[in-house]
């Protein structure tokens, strides 16, 4: 088990850069996701911290070692592609076994590591097939053995859902959180899917265009993103994101509609300032029909004309139109609406974000 | 009839005109085969009739006997090509397979300059016909003194046969995905070791093919080979059917019976290799 650091790392292709000297600690057995859209580095900084891809400058320390030129082999990290990479001319129990036989361990060892690994995934009766004879969920699952066979200082994982279906991967990333309780292990996580990233990761790293944005606890990054980008990225549905401009202790839309300024950013804003307002669906809702956050209960009432609804069974979400565009808000306790409906919305604005237009970065003290 | 029977009928149907046309198309590629094999057997007299006799009167093996019977009595050193052969052919196919192989993976898995235009080039050279250059080749190695050697013969098939290797290997060195030779690095591999435990047995169908491609092409090549060769030293044994042409006859049974006894090793090697060639081995590798 071991720390990952990573210092002033940067990647470039030419003069091209696609990792800008990124800092980041890993501490012992946490795990971490780094999350973002496609093209953002994640990735790329994930095969750099594997040695799959040579790194331009900076410093990349596991267990307290530098391992900038040192082989893959060297690291004492083992991987799980998206692709999951299984060697197809070897049955599981050879791929499971495959890095203990480079690595010149006796038969009672292999063994015994791949009885071990193959008990913890539920593989023993697959241990003699090939992996063409099994279905994704297994291959995953086989894929994931031989990282743990290895018993690596660094588990890291590139995408290994995007593979599978919705249902499937909802199933694997309970294992894959159930996995890390048992093993206690560091792991780097690479997803695309923010959802993946809150349900599994311990910290967040949150990147755009080879930068860090934002690395937080879950609850950090959904509840208080230090700028516009994670606020859109983090959150499902996405956060409502409008611009506005401050006038006379208000924020004025360029409809000409008005909202309060949310009293936690009284301080930070002046009449003129450029700001980007958020609010999570979740802190819109059709009156009586949703949580009150109950902080300071600054609760602003509106009515508005209902677009479109999606109702999902537990929940109905509601596009009313606000602004000249379309805000989605949280029904909790769903009742029929029809587009055209006037409904009266509670807009909790204690839980209210604003983002400076030019910088992006969060306007809260 | 009821349209069930119908459809069961018009299946049968089709299923055995499909057996007529592949037999009629075996038969068509097949012939010339048997027809070799029937003449080495046939007199020379039943070989040259006209009409031709379809149904062989009189077999007998005396054109083999003869063949192996020695100078003066109707023979040629049969052994002595057949070794020659061997030689060249099983040298030039190592080499052009090692050549192959490493150009092979370099083009498939590495970016470089001048890629394209380099695997233009290398394509380019099969268009020209090889027996346009026998002459100059013929000048070059007489100057430098290695006409009538097996060296010779070796450098001008590994020649010949490279681009084509190069080709194949190429291809299927980049159906076998690059996340496996990086899974192996990170499971403790080299990079010389995740090539030969990993990708080389996933390209293994291919090199199998590429061998016997470049194996036959050497077994087979007559036009440089005849060129190039003078004696017993390293005369071929395509060039030795030419043994059996005299100024004003030629002896169609001999020729017959040595191109069979010429064929016959590179069957075996085909048979005992097509086992390998079977595809989709690298299927379950990646999601598919």
């Amino acid at each position: 088990m071991a720390t990952v650091s990573l210092k002033k790392l940067t990647k470039s292709y030419g003069p091209v850069a696609v990792v800008h000297g990124i800092d980041l600690e890993v501490a012992d057995r946490e795990f971490i996701a780094l999350v973002g859209p496609s093209g953002c580095g994640k990735s790329t900084t994930l095969r750099m911290i594997a040695g799959l891809e040579d790194i331009s400058d900076g410093v990349i320390e596991i267990g307290g070692r530098m391992v900038n030129d040192l082989p893959p082999r060297s690291r004492n990290i083992s991987m799980v592609f998206q692709s999951y990479a299984l060697y197809p001319h070897m049955t599981v129990r050879e791929n499971l076994g495959f890095s203990l036989k480079i690595a010149g361990a006796s038969k009672e060892e292999m063994d015994r590591r791949v009885a071990e690994a193959s008990g913890i995934l539920g593989l023993d009766q697959l241990l003699d097939r090939r992996p063409s004879q099994l279905s994704g969920g297994q291959r995953q699952r086989v894929a994931m053995g031989r990282a743990i066979v290895r018993d690596p200082d660094v588990f890291l994982f590139d995408e290994p859902l995007s593979n599978l279906d919705a249902k499937l991967r909802t199933q694997m990333r309970t294992e894959i959180k159930k996995l890390h309780a048992k093993v206690k292990s560091t792991v780097i996580y690479v997803t695309h899917d923010q959802v993946e990233a809150m349900t599994l990761a311990d910290r967040i790293v949150i990147m755009r265009d080879g930068f860090i944005e934002q690395v937080g606890t879950p609850d950090e990054v959904f509840r208080r993103p230090q700028t516009r980008f994670v606020a859109g990225f983090i959150g499902s549905p996405p956060m409502n994101l409008h611009e506005a401009a401050i006038d006379d202790g208000q924020l004025l839309f360029a409809s000409g509609e008005r909202l309060p300024l949310p009293s936690q950013f009284k301080a930070n804003v002046g009449t003129g300032d450029k700001v980007v307002f958020g609010l999570r669906p979740d802190d819109i809702y059709p009156t009586g029909h949703g949580i009150s956050s109950g902080e300071d209960a600054d609760v602003h009432q509106l009515e508005l004309p209902v677009t479109v609804t999606e109702p999902l069974g537990n929940e109905t979400l509601v596009f009313a139109e606000f602004n000249g565009s379309d805000w989605v808000s949280r029904m909790l306790n769903p009742k029929p609406l029809r587009a055209g409906d006037r409904v009266k919305m509670s807009l909790d604005l204690s839980q209210a974000h604003l983002f400076s237009t030019d910088t992006g970065k969060t306007l809260r003290g | 009839m009821d349209q069930n029977s119908l459809h069961r009928v018009r299946n049968k149907a089709l299923g055995i005109a499909h057996g007529v046309g592949l037999f009629l198309a075996m038969l068509v590629i097949c012939l010339p085969g048997i027809w070799i094999v029937l003449s080495s057997l046939r007199p020379t007299v039943e070989i040259m009739a006209k009409p031709p006799v379809w149904i062989p009167q009189e077999l007998s093996l005396d054109a083999y006997v003869a063949m192996f019977s020695g100078i003066g009595k109707g023979g040629i050193p049969v052994l002595d090509y057949f070794r020659n052969s061997l030689i060249v052919s099983v040298t030039s196919t190592v080499i052009a397979i090692a050549i192959g192989m490493a150009g092979g993976y370099a083009f498939a898995r590495y970016r470089f300059r001048a890629k394209s235009a380099m695997f233009l080039g290398l394509m380019l050279t099969r268009t020209v016909p090889g027996i346009a250059l026998s002459l100059p080749l013929f000048f070059v190695f007489a100057r430098l003194g290695i006409i009538d050697t097996h060296f010779g013969l070796i450098l001008v098939y590994v020649a010949l046969n490279v681009p084509f290797t190069i080709w194949l290997i190429d291809g299927f060195f980049r159906q076998v995905p690059k996340d496996l030779a990086e899974a192996a690095q990170i499971d403790g591999c080299t990079r010389w070791q995740a090539f030969w435990q990993v990708e080389f047995p996933l390209a293994g169908p291919g090199i199998a093919s590429a061998g016997i491609f470049a194996f036959l092409t050497s077994w087979n090549e007559f036009a440089l080979a005849s060129q190039l060769t003078r004696s017993i030293n390293s005369k071929t044994l395509p060039v030795g059917l030419l043994d059996y042409t005299a100024e004003f006859t030629i002896d169609w049974r001999g020729m017959c019976a040595l191109a069979v006894v010429m064929i016959i090793p590179a069957l075996t090697l085909t048979f005992i290799v097509q086992k390998h060639l079977v595809g989709g081995l690298t299927s379950g590798a990646v999601k598919g």
